[in-house]
């Protein structure tokens, strides 16, 4: 069983977050602490009747505690109670409800997700109908014509003789607006067209981005052999409902095309073979942007790089404008993320490499060395502010069951769902509880 | 009895119509179209109603509003807003600046001359304005 050699992780696990001692743990169950050391560090293999008491004692079933739970479907329960109204005073057994309903939990899980998303379309319908100048403009156009016309119509219709002068005038008016009419209504319905082809259907078009990416593995074997090009491959791309989106993948296609073309597959992965996977090495070697490397390193195949990576890039305002998933690590949607994450340190030193080792709290999180460094995405020109973007190549340890080393510092995925106390980074309460089982309330 | 209205309209087809229907029933019709002079053309007219549209170049109706309001000799001058924004929000907001009366486009002319009529009608009798009343309130 491939969760086996994790069972020993997730005892620990579930023991910090009950607050339990190893040696209060060891004597309820009636070992050793060394022993349970030993099991927690999986260099014992438990099972049977120890296994049941140990479950029984920490509150889950015994499955959990063998198969575990898996990360990303314990992550999306975990923002589904984090957004949910009511207060979500199990939440602290949400591995257990994942454990032994996997199913239901799966249709939660989904249904938050959809439900996020159709919360992204009406917020994103709503600021379109209250901010948008075109379709502003647009409505007024009509309204005001379809007002003339009334107006002049209604004058035309009253009983009684109207001057020859007024009513060729007023005739003369109202084919005028009746042409302005055709023409402002025609350019509202290409408007409204235009806008249901749109993002708004499906949500953000970053979120829509990263379904395409997703769905290739982030990985177009074409671009690498250049075969075909970035907009090529934008354009047939059936994923890509929205104008917004085929342009933000076309524009990271784009990317991807150059970087392939500088650096491509077979010599990269000759220079890993050389180097190890250190980006600022490889930069050099290749001659371009450590930026560029940190992307280019994300997305070729795991198997050539030797391990898998994460991506995340930001622009100056912290917001996410592209990320690559990795197991070990939680990115939150492209929403607010934990301000102590590398990538916003390398925001604030523009040019200046940053590496660090990082954690985070929870199940399946694991060390993850962490490389980042913001660039101008224009050249300088004197009286402009430099337009700042910043990338982080995510590398989690392959070794989950490592204790987290002593220089890695503990970082979150977003506020909400995280449980460190005295965060001076926090933002807001977070709708977890602590291994005590009081709600974080504290900012 | 009949007066003399100001109205600030840019769309010069309304306006016509509107001055027409006006000056059929006796009023004294003067149209401008700019928002950025209307307080000045308003103030030299010195007017017994003006029809105001809400989206104006130069300055929008909701700015020339809050300036006749601070005007003491024109605190009370009906004023009869109209605009293709009809959403509650927009009618309160006009309300709260000073708007007299808050009408939609498209609107009759039946509906604009019944306006004029009654908004006329409560200034001879010397009533408050609408926006008074919620001041008041």
């Amino acid at each position: 069983m491939a969760g086996d050699s994790l069972t020993g992780s997730r005892i620990r696990e579930r023991r910090l977050m009950l607050g339990l001692r190893q040696a209060d743990l060891a004597r309820d169950v009636g070992i050793s602490a060394s022993y349970l050391n030993l099991i927690e560090h999986n260099r014992r293999r438990i099972g049977g009747k120890l296994l049941v008491t140990l479950a029984n004692v920490l509150g889950v079933e015994p499955s959990i505690l063998t198969d575990g739970v898996e990360a990303t479907l314990v992550a999306s329960l975990r923002e589904a109670a984090a957004e949910a109204r009511t207060p979500a005073v199990e939440i602290d057994r949400v591995d257990e409800f994942a454990g032994r309903f996997p199913g239901w939990a799966e249709v939660l899980a989904e249904t938050h997700g959809r439900i996020g998303a159709l919360e992204r379309t009406v917020r994103s319908l709503s600021d379109r109908l209250t901010h948008d100048p075109h379709l502003a403009a647009s409505l007024h156009e009509v309204l005001s014509t379809a007002a003339a016309i009334r107006s002049t119509a209604g004058i035309l219709a009253e009983p009684g003789e109207l001057e020859a002068e007024w009513r060729d005038r007023f005739h003369r008016n109202l084919d005028e607006d009746a042409q302005r009419l055709a023409d402002s209504s025609r350019a509202l319905v290409r408007f409204l067209d235009d806008s249901d082809q749109g993002a708004e259907r499906r949500g953000i078009p970053q979120e829509e981005v990263e379904a395409f990416f997703t769905a290739r593995g982030f990985y177009f074997a074409e671009l690498e052999a250049g075969e075909r090009s970035a907009q090529q491959i934008a354009d047939a791309a059936s994923e890509l409902d929205s104008r917004a989106a085929r342009k933000l993948a076309a524009a990271a296609l784009a990317d991807y095309e150059t970087d392939a073309r500088e650096m491509p597959l077979a010599i990269l992965q000759e220079a890993l073979g050389r180097c190890g996977v250190a980006p600022d090495v490889l930069a050099r070697e290749f001659g371009v942007d450590l930026h560029r490397m940190l992307r280019r390193l994300a997305v070729i195949p795991e198997e050539v790089l030797g391990r898998p990576a994460g991506l995340v890039i930001c622009d100056a305002s912290g917001s996410i404008l592209f990320r690559k998933p990795v197991a070990g690590f939680s990115l939150p949607r492209f929403g607010a993320s934990c301000p102590l994450w590398p990538l916003f340190t390398a925001l604030s030193q523009p040019g200046r490499p940053i590496r660090r080792r990082v954690h985070q709290q929870g199940r399946a999180a694991r060390d993850s060395a962490c490389f980042a460094i913001s660039w101008t995405a224009e050249p300088p020109i004197f009286d402009h502010d430099p337009v700042l973007r910043a990338a982080m190549l995510i590398l989690p340890s392959q070794l989950p069951d490592e204790p987290v080393p002593e220089d890695s510092r503990p970082v979150g995925a977003s506020c909400r769902i995280c449980v460190r106390r005295g965060c001076a980074a926090r933002r807001e309460p977070s709708i977890l509880r602590d291994a005590d089982g009081a709600e974080h309330a504290q900012m | 009895m009949a007066g003399r209205v100001v109205l600030i309209e840019d769309e010069a087809n309304i306006a016509e119509a509107i001055r027409f229907l006006l000056s059929r029933e006796g009023w004294q019709v003067k149209v401008h179209a700019d928002g950025s002079d209307a307080l000045a053309v308003i103030e030299a007219e010195a007017p017994d109603l003006v029809i105001l549209d809400l989206m104006l170049p130069g300055k929008s109706g909701m700015e020339i509003i809050r300036e006749i309001r601070e005007v003491e000799a024109m605190a009370h001058l009906p004023v009869l807003m109209l605009t293709a924004r009809g959403q509650l929000k927009d009618r309160e907001m006009a309300e709260r600046a000073g708007v007299t009366r808050f009408m939609t486009k498209p609107f009759s002319n039946t509906e604009v001359l019944t306006a004029v009529r009654d908004l006329n009608a409560q200034a001879q009798q010397g009533m408050p304005s609408v926006s008074s009343i919620c001041d008041a309130g």
